[in-house]
């Protein structure tokens, strides 16, 4: 439960953190919150010959909404999510989702963007960055990339991240008027990485449902969209049946994972159940 | 004004809240840390161990001279197995330590034992009750046909006719899953070598330093007084730290050695894979009803998976014994047969987890009630009320005598509080809604505070029991009780303290408890078994009442007295009925500096020994539990937990309650969260906090306790024993809970932990709904 030895480095500014990664190659690590990757050093599940901490980088440390977009920096931590940032539906949808996210004292370290780079399937904020079709934003040593979230998330700890380009910050666009959002995870501890979850966005126009997103997490190797059910809900009156079916479609297409706290049988049940929760509490919220 | 009875504060928690309480990291700061190179493997051979230059390492061909572990029981239903200090030819299971490695830091430590290169040879293992015991599966240890090393039975022939002629048979097989005892602190030791002396001082979280002592002595082949062995402050042990361990003999062997300080602090992924196991039992058992409900006989076969080794001292035959005595538990019934077998498998060994056994039998025996409920038409509480025992002194089917108890008054006092026709009312509403809720009894016994008398017929090498206590009065008028137990935060120190105060007319603040040093305390067993209130409290109040003979001895002197005429109370020592008195810390100072006075005394000073070694005392408590479950997830949800118990007299009900609590919550998370898993071929799948899950406070609801207090002359204070008592109710309760709330899914519940997943498959399958 200690760290095999590892060199530390703390650069002030974004450009000098590349430079640092660029360097020293594949062994180099951004460390953020920590609260994924220290833990995994002490497992020795993770040897990274060095550290580059980018807690003193100043310019990475924001969350802010402009023109229609939430953008947050490298150093937005968890709990600063816990209350409204935005107004909409995020405005009380996010605080709800934060509050699923492990422990407060991880949440007071963990960040958004670490989260993001870490790729559990089950992380809350990888969902909430497909779901919402967000935009990550890539610094590395040439240029900036900005990859949609659909692209980005590639499998179980695996994104389109090179190991010299740090996560620099994520642009989430902001539903407009007329969507409502709901979230429902399974777990079996308070705190603990969800079996499975749902994050469900639906717009409703005339008493009808007219787009909906439908995003799983923790069902599968990474966060995913549920076309089908979301084709499925199109057009429906936003009703019990209607969102059993979206739910049975969920739970259908979803290609699950196995460990020891949920085979794939039950993660399917869990997507499902999960899935109707979530779109009726898009409708209570 | 007596003292016993009061929920005083503990002297415990200062120094333990405020974090000046020294636990067994502290004491390890500044010796060599060692740590222990295991086998990734559940079984197999070491074919080759490299030490690259320049890492100091002990193999278990270092340790000539070391004797294995081989605790034993006299029986011939019981097979002896040995454990290795360090193996040099076969591993048995993943964990076992194979190599020591020693370093300046922990850190560098963990370096060097990556360094070490190990081949093994993996051999087939088994894991499992099913493959264990087939005839021709691998052997753990090659002298134990079918891994089987208990084997005893009880049949008499009344059983046979009893089922023979009974209305009903009812038949169900119950799985416990394994479990850790899980002390927040995990185990750790530090061996110090005194050049001027000789002596080797072993600091060591245990919670039994005599016994521990005794069994490293032993296998060092060392005299016991050159081994001392301090316990600091003790994070928890629950039975997890009873038994001496390979690692610390590795420890001792190194300081002597190499004449200096060795510390080894256990992480918790450790822990969870090579520190004892408990639990894993499966259970079959039949029993026989008349039309009434009434229960005539039990035939129950008890598989108990005891891992790859022994435990010293209690030894593997712990767990199957402990069950096929107490099985029959609070029911009233004439026949009983037994069949209880320990399986060896390549897992973690087991050793004694706070219960031993009874969460298991208790599950099984509280899951046939229920099931012969069901099927007689009969409710819960009606079953139970028609079986519990009533009379007292009753023996039971296997000989046992229970002394008074409050069994059918806890029953009925529960089912009062749950208000169980409103509960049905409720739970009828809810299922109309969808919501599916459920209530669960259990009713208990436990033996508590049991010394010789009750070891004995166990046969063991080394026959637990009793507990001495030395209380004696400094010439300040202090006083120190010196005692071979050791508690781990039972809160010993307050409640000994209560108990010896109304016994000499002092305030408890002025008497200091002294444990966890062979050095300073008499030789004694420890804090396991529900024992320290019942035996250590009655050897101190014996003690502390010979002392206070004492005390009015010299009163009468001063005082020119009768010593018949002296009390003892609120500090001083004041003749009956008349103004003169003098302050007990006058007398003692009298005792030490004006001894000359004193000639009639058998002895000079104020001191006093007494031993304490009853038959035991049983307990009881009915245990209820409402739950909700979420049959899309399986998820369970607790909504109330009561418990009304009965452990004799409250020495510190504040105290008490915390025992039962903490028990509660302990079997919450074996009827529901904790489950330690292993794959086909022996790997343990569950060395994490994320893999084995340990409830937190979010999932336990409030608990509610209700006292009773039938005093019997069984314990001398009339306090019984508490410690276990919560973990072995819980279970039974919840997944009682659990079983009535899916019973209308025709869901059958006969295992713990149900995890969602688990209840979730059953439930899956009996609606047969597919996707
Ligand atoms: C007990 C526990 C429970 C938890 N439960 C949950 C939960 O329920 N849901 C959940 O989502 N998470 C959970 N977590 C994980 C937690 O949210 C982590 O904080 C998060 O996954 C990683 O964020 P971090 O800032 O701590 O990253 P770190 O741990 O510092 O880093 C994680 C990985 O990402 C890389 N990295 C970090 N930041 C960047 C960046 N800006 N650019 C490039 N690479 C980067 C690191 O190099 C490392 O590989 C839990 C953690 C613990 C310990």
């Amino acid at each position: 439960m200690k760290p095999a030895p590892f060199a530390y480095h703390a650069p002030r500014s974004l450009a000098d953190a590349v430079r640092l990664l660029t360097e020293l190659g594949d062994d180099a690590k951004v460390l953020a919150g920590g609260q994924s990757l220290v833990a995994a050093m002490n497992f020795r599940l993770a040897r990274p010959a060095a550290l580059v901490d980018i807690n003193r980088i100043a310019s990475l440390d924001f969350v802010n909404s402009e023109g229609g977009t939430l953008r947050i920096g490298a150093l937005a931590r968890h709990a600063r999510f816990e209350r409204p940032l935005v107004e909409g539906v995020l405005g009380g949808l996010l605080p709800y989702v934060a509050r699923h996210i492990a422990h407060l004292p991880i949440r007071s370290r963990g960040t958004f963007a670490g989260s993001l780079a870490h790729a559990d399937p089950a992380s809350e904020w990888c969902l909430v960055a497909r779901t919402l079709d967000a935009e990550i934003v890539l610094t590395g040593p040439k240029a900036e990339r900005r990859v949609p979230a659909a692209d980005y998330f590639q499998g179980v700890f695996t994104t389109a991240l090179r190991s010299d380009e740090i996560v620099s910050e994520i642009r989430i666009p902001l539903p407009g008027a007329g969507w409502h959002g709901g979230f429902a995870e399974f777990s079996r501890r308070a705190g603990d990485f969800a079996l499975a979850m749902c994050l469900a966005l639906i717009r409703i126009e005339g008493g009808r449902i007219a787009e909906a997103k439908i995003g799983i997490g923790g069902g599968a190797d990474r966060p995913l969209r549920i076309a089908a059910a979301e084709r499925a809900l199109v057009g429906q009156a936003p009703d019990a049946a209607a969102f059993a079916a979206a739910a049975d479609i969920a739970a259908r297409e979803i290609d699950p994972m196995s460990d020891i706290h949920a085979d794939a049988d039950y993660r399917r049940d869990l997507v499902g159940a999960m899935t109707r929760r979530a779109l009726a509490h898009a409708l209570r919220a | 004004m007596t003292w016993v009875g009061r929920s005083l504060k503990r002297f415990e928690d200062a120094p333990l809240l405020t974090g000046r309480a020294r636990f067994m990291a502290d004491a390890a700061i500044g010796a060599r840390a060692v740590r222990f190179v295991r086998s990734p493997i559940a079984a197999g051979r070491i074919a080759r161990i490299d030490i690259p230059d320049g890492v100091s390492a002990v193999t278990g061909a270092d340790l000539i001279g070391v004797k294995p572990f081989r605790p034993r029981l006299n029986r011939s239903d019981f097979t002896p197995i040995e454990q290795p200090i360090l193996p040099t030819d076969r591993v048995r299971f993943v964990g076992e330590p194979v190599v020591a490695v020693i370093a300046e830091t922990p850190e560098a430590a963990e370096d060097a034992v990556d360094s070490v290169a190990v081949r093994f040879e993996p051999t087939p293992a088994v894991t499992d009750f099913v493959s264990a015991l087939k005839a021709d599966a691998p052997r753990v240890h090659d002298h134990a046909p079918a891994n089987t090393v208990v084997d005893a039975k009880i049949r008499p022939p009344a059983v046979e006719a009893a089922f023979a002629t009974a209305a009903h048979t009812v038949a169900i097989a119950i799985r416990s899953g394994r479990q850790s005892a899980f002390p927040l602190e995990t185990r750790g030791a530090r061996a110090d070598y005194d050049p001027a002396t000789g002596r080797t001082t072993l600091t060591v979280s245990t919670q039994m330093p005599h016994i521990v002592r005794t069994g490293l002595a032993d296998v060092l082949g060392m005299r016991e007084d050159d081994l001392r062995v301090v316990a600091p402050a003790v994070g928890g042990g629950f039975g997890q730290k009873m038994c001496p361990t390979p690692e610390y003999v590795v420890l001792i062997w190194l300081a002597r050695r190499l004449k200096g300080s060795f510390a080894w602090i256990e992480d918790r992924h450790e822990n969870l894979m090579a520190s004892f196991h408990s639990r894993d039992q499966a259970h079959t058992v039949k029993g026989a009803f008349a039309a009434d409900g009434k229960l005539l006989a039990i035939d129950v076969d008890l598989l108990c998976n005891i891992g790859a080794y022994s435990c010293f001292p209690v030894t593997h035959g712990v767990e199957p014994l402990m069950a096929m005595a107490e099985f029959p538990g609070p029911y009233d019934f004439p026949a009983y047969a037994a069949r209880a077998r320990a399986i060896t498998t390549n897992t973690c060994p087991m050793a004694p987890y706070r219960g031993v056994s009874r969460p298991a039998i208790t599950l099984a025996m509280e899951r046939l009630m229920d099931t012969a409920a069901a099927k007689l038409g009969l409710d819960p509480v009606a079953i139970r009320r028609r079986n519990l025992v009533a009379t007292f002194p009753y023996t039971s089917a296997t000989g046992i005598k229970y002394d008074a108890g409050a069994y059918r008054e806890a029953l009925e006092i529960a089912a009062e509080k749950v208000d169980l026709p409103g509960f049905r009312a409720r739970q009828m509403a809810a299922r109309a809604e969808g919501r599916y809720l459920g209530i669960g009894f259990a009713t208990f016994n436990e033996r508590t505070g049991y010394g010789t008398p009750a070891f004995a017929p166990r046969m063991m090498d080394v026959t637990l029991g009793y507990e001495t206590v030395e209380v004696a009065m400094d010439p300040s008028g202090f006083v120190e009780a010196r005692i071979g137990a050791s508690p781990h935060g039972q809160g010993l120190a307050t409640t000994l303290a209560q108990i010896i105060a109304d016994e000499l007319g002092v305030a408890p603040d002025t008497i200091r408890v002294i444990h966890g040093d062979t050095d300073r305390t008499p030789y004694g067993w420890g804090t396991f078994a529900s024992r320290g209130i019942v035996i250590v409290g009655g050897a101190c109040k014996i003690a502390a009442a010979k002392l206070a003979v004492r005390l009015r001895a010299v009163a009468a002197t001063l005082l020119q007295t009768e010593a018949g005429k002296v009390e003892l109370a609120d500090g001083r020592a004041a003749l009956a009925g008349g103004p003169a008195s003098i302050p007990i810390a006058e007398l003692a100072r009298a005792a030490y500096h004006q001894a000359h006075q004193f000639k009639d005394q058998p002895d000079i000073g104020l001191s006093a020994r007494a031993t304490y070694d009853p038959d035991g005392t049983y307990s009881n408590a009915c245990h209820v539990a409402i739950v909700e479950v979420d049959v899309e997830t399986g998820g369970v949800r607790l909504e109330r937990f009561l418990a009304v118990e009965d452990a004799g007299r409250l020495v510190n009900p504040t105290i008490v309650d915390g025992q039962v609590r903490g028990g509660i919550v302990q079997g919450i998370a074996n009827a529901l969260f904790e489950e330690i898993l292993y794959d086909q071929a022996g790997n343990i799948l569950t060395t994490s906090l994320m893999d084995y899950a340990v409830p937190t406070a979010a999932e336990i609801p409030p608990i509610e306790i209700h006292h009773l207090e039938t005093i019997t002359d069984a314990s001398i204070t009339g306090a019984k024993g508490v410690g276990e008592g919560g973990a072995i109710g819980a279970p039974a309760a919840v997944i009682n809970a659990v079983a009535d709330a899916v019973e209308s899914l025709g869901v059958a519940v006969y295992e713990m932990p149900i995890a969602p997943q688990r209840l979730r498959a059953l439930i899956r399958a009996a609606t047969g709904k597919k996707r």
